[in-house]
């Protein structure tokens, strides 16, 4: 999961993850509003932008009682890939390593 | 309604109407908290304490429903509905905890109530499982069955589970608080290394009675249990620990949650301050309201029943004969087996450590076949072992063979009990919000490592434990070997203790050098293991060979290549 030498070269930007109030699961906020469960269709921000976009999230998550636990993580665009600079937010993203037919990994 | 019949399941205590009245009013409680929460009635933070009181987290993936299996025994037909529940409501699968539970980890919470419901069928729930409470007592796996055991911990068990659970006084402590119960006179409950640790014993006129230790624990700061009293009488139990709750709730932090355990309470004010505060307590309360009456005690051993046994020979031929044939089934007995209380039964190990395994895993099919063979063989009740494997405690010697068969044929017959491979390991960063590392994808690679039943034998007693963070729920601290995975700037590397220990003899593990990669950690071992062999006198475990030549030559090899 270590990321290559070439990914550390690209630009850290960030994206706005929460998981849903109903079921749990892993949403990434959607360019424009709402939510998706897929971080390649979620809105990517420059770092300046991102605190004034994640309290906006955060106050329409708690308005709609969608979302719950919202924050802002790394990633960096590899190749077209969207990667998270943090194990934990790939994993997020994925799904556990350890049972690769479970998570949204089991149906990319 | 589906509840289990009293006296139907040997050993598991039968719930009678008020039980089943008051689990059943906190399902509909939850449903409505639930509905009020999803309507937007109640802010997640004020949802949040609610649901944890119900067991159910916010996990990386989705939520995670921990479900209370008290003191690690429960039924045939409690099993085969939890198999039930992750078919249902899961993905399949249940992970089985270091305290004796059961957990699901693809939860929905609009599904929770019905869970809940389910569960409340079979006398089943999720209470004290979270929040700041008295937690699932836990005790021996082999409690009433073991040949050593001087006094079953279950009913002792039992009893703190009734006292605590409507308890007013222990619904908001500072802190999470672990009971452990051990009443044999090995410990296979780690009870040092709980906030209380209660060693059941008899006196010479036979009178059950209790030594207390108080202020073990794990995480970031590791400490053993200290002796706060040798002997309660069986009648001052509830009162001891009433007085110990108390102190703890009047002096215990609430402003700082990394010292709010009674470890740091302990610490901080010494074990003789602390000693006198609990005594004075003690004598403040003993009187009639405390005391634990005989009767009482009867009363829930009674509705344990016990298991009919038929009188029976050990060793009978048949079981000889099948051992002298089968080589394998054979090292399965000398490894996963334990001698029972009762001539011609034993106790078997269900090891759910399988070489490249995920510790702890169990599928919805082997939970149901599991559930089959002990209707089969064990008089429908099992245990769940702190050790995260399952255990029969009462099979008749000559049906070990056939149970062995059907384990071995379904991938259940790993003869790893208490070796090398029979790794404790937290869910870790696959699929814990704390984790700051992978445990499982480490205890895979390790026991892929040492696959070999034979080698694990020739190595012998070794316990690895492995925790994903410093909250240690993989017992690292006390593991023979110990792992704790950290984060260095967003990298997993590998902390490796040794000579950690969590029986009596409780022992911390030292740090052996400067962590490394989860690949490296897997050589470390082996070089740790190469060491040892080539150290170890006749009849040495791994921490004899260890305190006797010390952790130079460990550290040495380990480290050789840097």
């Amino acid at each position: 999961m270590a990321l290559s030498d070439k990914s550390r070269n690209e630009a850290v930007l960030k994206a706005i993850t929460a998981n849903r109030l109903r079921d749990g699961e892993v949403i990434f906020l959607a360019p424009g509003s709402g939510w998706v469960e897929r971080l390649d269709d979620a809105a990517l921000f420059e770092d300046s932008a991102a605190e004034t976009a994640l309290a906006a999230a955060k106050a329409q998550a708690e308005g709609e009682q969608f979302a719950v636990d919202v924050y802002t993580f790394d990633l960096r665009v590899v190749d077209g890939q969207r990667v998270p600079v943090k194990t934990r937010e790939r994993i997020r993203a994925l799904g556990p390593t350890v049972r690769i037919d479970l998570g949204k990994q089991a149906a990319a | 309604m589906n509840h289990i019949a009293p006296g139907r399941n040997a050993g598991v205590y039968s719930y009678d109407d008020i039980d089943r009245r008051f689990v059943a009013e906190r399902v509909e409680q939850f449903r409505a908290q639930v509905e009020r929460r999803l309507s937007g009635e109640l802010t997640e933070d004020e949802f949040k304490p609610l649901r944890l009181m119900n067991g159910l987290y916010l996990q990386l993936h989705a939520y995670m429903l921990r479900i209370a299996v008290p003191y690690g025994v429960l039924t045939a037909q409690q099993l085969r509905k939890l198999a039930e529940i992750g078919r249902k409501y899961d993905k399949g699968y249940g992970h089985f905890t270091t305290r004796q539970n059961l957990q699901f980890n693809w939860i929905k919470l609009e599904d929770t109530p019905a869970i809940l419901h389910e569960l409340a069928e079979v006398d089943m729930h999720a209470l004290q499982t979270s929040g700041n409470c008295v937690r699932n007592v836990t005790t021996d796996q082999f409690v009433g069955a073991a040949r050593d055991e001087v006094v079953d911990g279950r009913v002792y068990a039992e009893i703190l589970r009734q006292w605590t659970t409507l308890h007013p006084e222990f619904t908001f402590l500072p802190r999470k608080f672990k009971i452990a119960i051990m009443g044999s006179d090995a410990d296979r409950a780690a009870i040092r290394v709980h906030d209380v640790g209660v060693f059941a014993k008899r006196n010479e006129r036979g009178e059950v009675g209790f030594t207390f230790y108080v202020g073990g624990g794990l995480g970031r700061s590791p400490f053993i249990g200290k002796l706060v009293r040798d002997w309660v009488p069986e009648e001052d139990f509830v009162a001891y620990l009433e007085a110990i709750l108390r102190v703890y709730n009047q002096y215990g932090r609430r402003d700082n949650i990394y010292k709010a355990r009674i470890k740091i309470l302990v610490h901080e004010l010494g074990q003789e301050k602390f000693t006198q505060e609990v005594e004075e307590e003690f004598a403040r309360l003993r009187g009639p309201k405390y005391r634990l009456a005989p009767e009482v005690v009867d009363e829930i051993r009674r509705r344990f029943g016990g298991p009919a046994y038929e009188t029976l020979t050990d060793e009978p031929e048949s079981f000889q004969a099948a051992k002298a044939a089968n080589p394998d089934f054979a090292r399965w007995v000398a490894v996963n087996v334990l001698a029972h209380k009762v001539p011609g039964y034993a106790a078997a190990t269900i090891s759910l450590k399988p070489a490249g395994g995920i510790p702890g895993d169990a599928t919805s099919e082997q939970m149901e076949l599991i559930a089959d063979l002990a209707d089969a063989h064990s008089f429908g009740e099992l245990r769940v072992s702190h050790a995260q494997n399952l255990v029969l405690a009462h099979v008749r010697q000559d049906e070990l063979f056939t149970l062995w068969t059907a384990l071995e044929a379904n991938g259940l017959g790993t003869p790893n009990a208490g070796l090398i491979g029979d790794i404790i390991a937290c869910p870790g960063l696959d699929y814990c919000a704390l984790a700051n590392a992978r445990s499982i994808p480490l205890a895979q690679a390790i026991s892929a490592r040492f696959a070999d039943p034979a080698r694990q034998q020739t190595i012998g007693e070794l316990g690895i434990k492995i925790s994903g963070c410093i909250n240690a729920c993989g017992h690292h601290h006390v593991g023979a070997i110990g792992i704790l995975g950290v984060d260095k700037k967003g990298e997993e590397f590998y902390q490796i203790t040794v000579g950690g220990d969590p029986t009596l003899t409780t022992a911390i593990g030292d740090i052996l050098g400067p962590a490394v990669t989860a690949d490296e950690t897997v050589d470390a071992i082996e070089a740790i293991v190469e060491v040892y062999l080539s150290n170890r006198h006749d009849g040495e475990r791994f921490i004899d060979t260890l305190k006797r030549v010390g952790h130079g030559p460990f550290k040495e090899r380990v480290y050789a290549a840097h």
